[in-house]
């Protein structure tokens, strides 16, 4: 078996090349550790990975991040909104004394604490050494305890057949899914699609980044402004952050 | 003792003629693209299955993306096109992992899921990805 001669062919040299070459002097990565893992190397708890979402740049009736998401992992509705799949929503709320809105969206919250996992009977939900919370729908038995016991509404059950699923993100009847921080994006070296669209289409409020590499650029923002994450009185240590909320 | 012959007969030699008949009609299984496979081909007869719950295990809680034994790749690989150039699912009746495993009697669930069918343009997705999340401004 070892003498096989197998020919190797790479994708993700490939990939890590072009990120190379388009990296000119004095041109930083957008929230990302410079660090390419390879392939064959697991993810540590070195690196844990989040979210940072500035509130003020993030306006009504912009749904680049909504929609990146629904097309990077090719979830589509069936018009039934009770049920239809959601794994980043856009969120208003309205201070009733003063009438001051806020917009800003949310998804999972890649708890370091999650009850998601906590409820779990098969493990199959799980987080990840570098923070990413997942459900691994091959244990996943259906049974929505971790929809019920997450405290933001992140996740969904898949209520109906699914068809023309993209390749790197399987999806099917029967079981729970939620945001995966685009984990298959993050391994290859690149961003979530929610923060791409934002910043490509939307209002540049998302940032994405290393929470424990204190040199990151969102560990930097952290340390230098205000900022907060929902429920922090739960204690479930969200990894998701946002600003001038 | 002639009782005993006698039932050897008739399970044994309808058997032996049954499994000559068999390898005559085995699945017929569309070839790969390319000249060889990811493993021996007499490997991947056998033990695919376990490569491949192996690979996804890694993947999902270890974050190895490695190619040799994705579930992913062999799709890209073992999908066929049809007339008309349009993909064919990997699953459908007569297609690579059909055509084996109804001869088998073998009932996989994987593409309830996975995509059964290549997509080209996933990497050219994620490389312009890499290449703008590269080219991004950090201070905004
Ligand atoms: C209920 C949905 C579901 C079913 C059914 C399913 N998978 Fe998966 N599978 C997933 C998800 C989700 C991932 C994670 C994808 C990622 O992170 O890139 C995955 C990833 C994988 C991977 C690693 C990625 C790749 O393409 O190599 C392998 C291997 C894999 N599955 C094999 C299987 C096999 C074999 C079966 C059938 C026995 C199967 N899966 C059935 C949802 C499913
Ligand atoms: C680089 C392209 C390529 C990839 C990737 C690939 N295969 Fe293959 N595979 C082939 C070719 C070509 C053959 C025929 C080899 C031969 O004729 O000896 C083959 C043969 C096989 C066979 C034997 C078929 C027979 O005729 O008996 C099995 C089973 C198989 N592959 C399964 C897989 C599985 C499972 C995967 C994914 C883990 C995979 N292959 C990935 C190219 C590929
Ligand atoms: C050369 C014939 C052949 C081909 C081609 C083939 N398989 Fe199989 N596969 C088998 C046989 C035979 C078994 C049952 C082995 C056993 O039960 O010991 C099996 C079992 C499996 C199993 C385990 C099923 C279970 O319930 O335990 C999985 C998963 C699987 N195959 C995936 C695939 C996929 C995916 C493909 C297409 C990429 C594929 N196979 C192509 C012959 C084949």
């Amino acid at each position: 078996m070892s003498e096989f001669d197998w020919k190797r062919r790479h994708f993700m040299s490939a990939a890590a090349a072009a990120a190379g070459v388009v990296l000119a002097p004095g041109v930083t990565l957008y929230g990302i550790a410079a660090k390419a893992r390879e392939a064959d190397v697991p993810v540590t708890s070195e690196t844990r990975w989040g979210l940072l979402i500035d509130v003020n740049r993030c306006s009504d009736g912009c749904d680049a991040c909504v929609s990146a998401c629904n097309e990077e992992n090719g979830i589509e509705g069936h018009g039934r909104p009770a049920t239809d799949a959601q794994w980043i929503r856009k969120v208003q709320l309205r201070d009733p004394r003063t009438g001051i809105e806020k917009h800003f969206p949310v998804m999972c919250q890649h708890c370091a604490e999650p009850p998601c996992v906590d409820v779990c009977p098969t493990g199959a939900s799980f987080k990840r050494a570098d923070g990413i919370v997942l459900v691994d729908k091959h244990i996943c038995i259906g049974c929505r305890y971790c929809m019920m016991a997450c405290p933001y509404k992140a996740r969904s059950f898949i209520h109906e057949n699914v068809s023309e699923q993209r390749p790197y993100a399987p999806r099917g009847k029967g079981t729970v899914e939620s945001c995966t921080m685009c984990v298959h994006r993050v391994d290859a070296g690149a961003v979530p699609a929610c923060v791409e669209a934002c910043g490509e289409r939307g209002n540049g409020a998302m940032l994405f980044g290393d929470l424990n590499d204190p040199d990151s650029e969102i560990s930097q923002r952290i340390a230098t402004y205000a900022t907060r994450r929902i429920r922090a009185d739960l204690g479930v240590d969200p990894g998701v952050w946002y600003q001038n909320l | 003792m002639r009782a005993l012959v006698l039932l050897f007969v008739l399970l044994v030699v309808p058997a032996a003629a049954g499994a000559q008949e068999g390898r005559a009609s085995g699945p017929v299984i569309p070839k790969g693209k390319g000249t060889q496979c990811v493993a021996e081909t007499d490997y991947m007869r056998r033990f695919h299955m376990i490569e491949l719950t192996h690979q996804r295990d890694e993947t999902v809680h270890r974050g190895i993306r490695t190619e040799r034994y994705s579930l992913k790749e062999c799709v890209e690989c073992h999908a066929s096109v049809g007339t008309d150039g349009t993909p064919i699912s990997i699953n459908a009746p007569g297609q690579f992992c059909a055509s084996c495993h109804d001869y088998a009697a073998v009932t996989i669930d994987c593409f309830q899921c996975h995509a059964s069918k290549p997509d080209g343009s996933d990497q050219a997705g994620l490389a312009r990805s890499l290449a703008v999340a590269a080219g991004m401004e950090t201070v905004r």
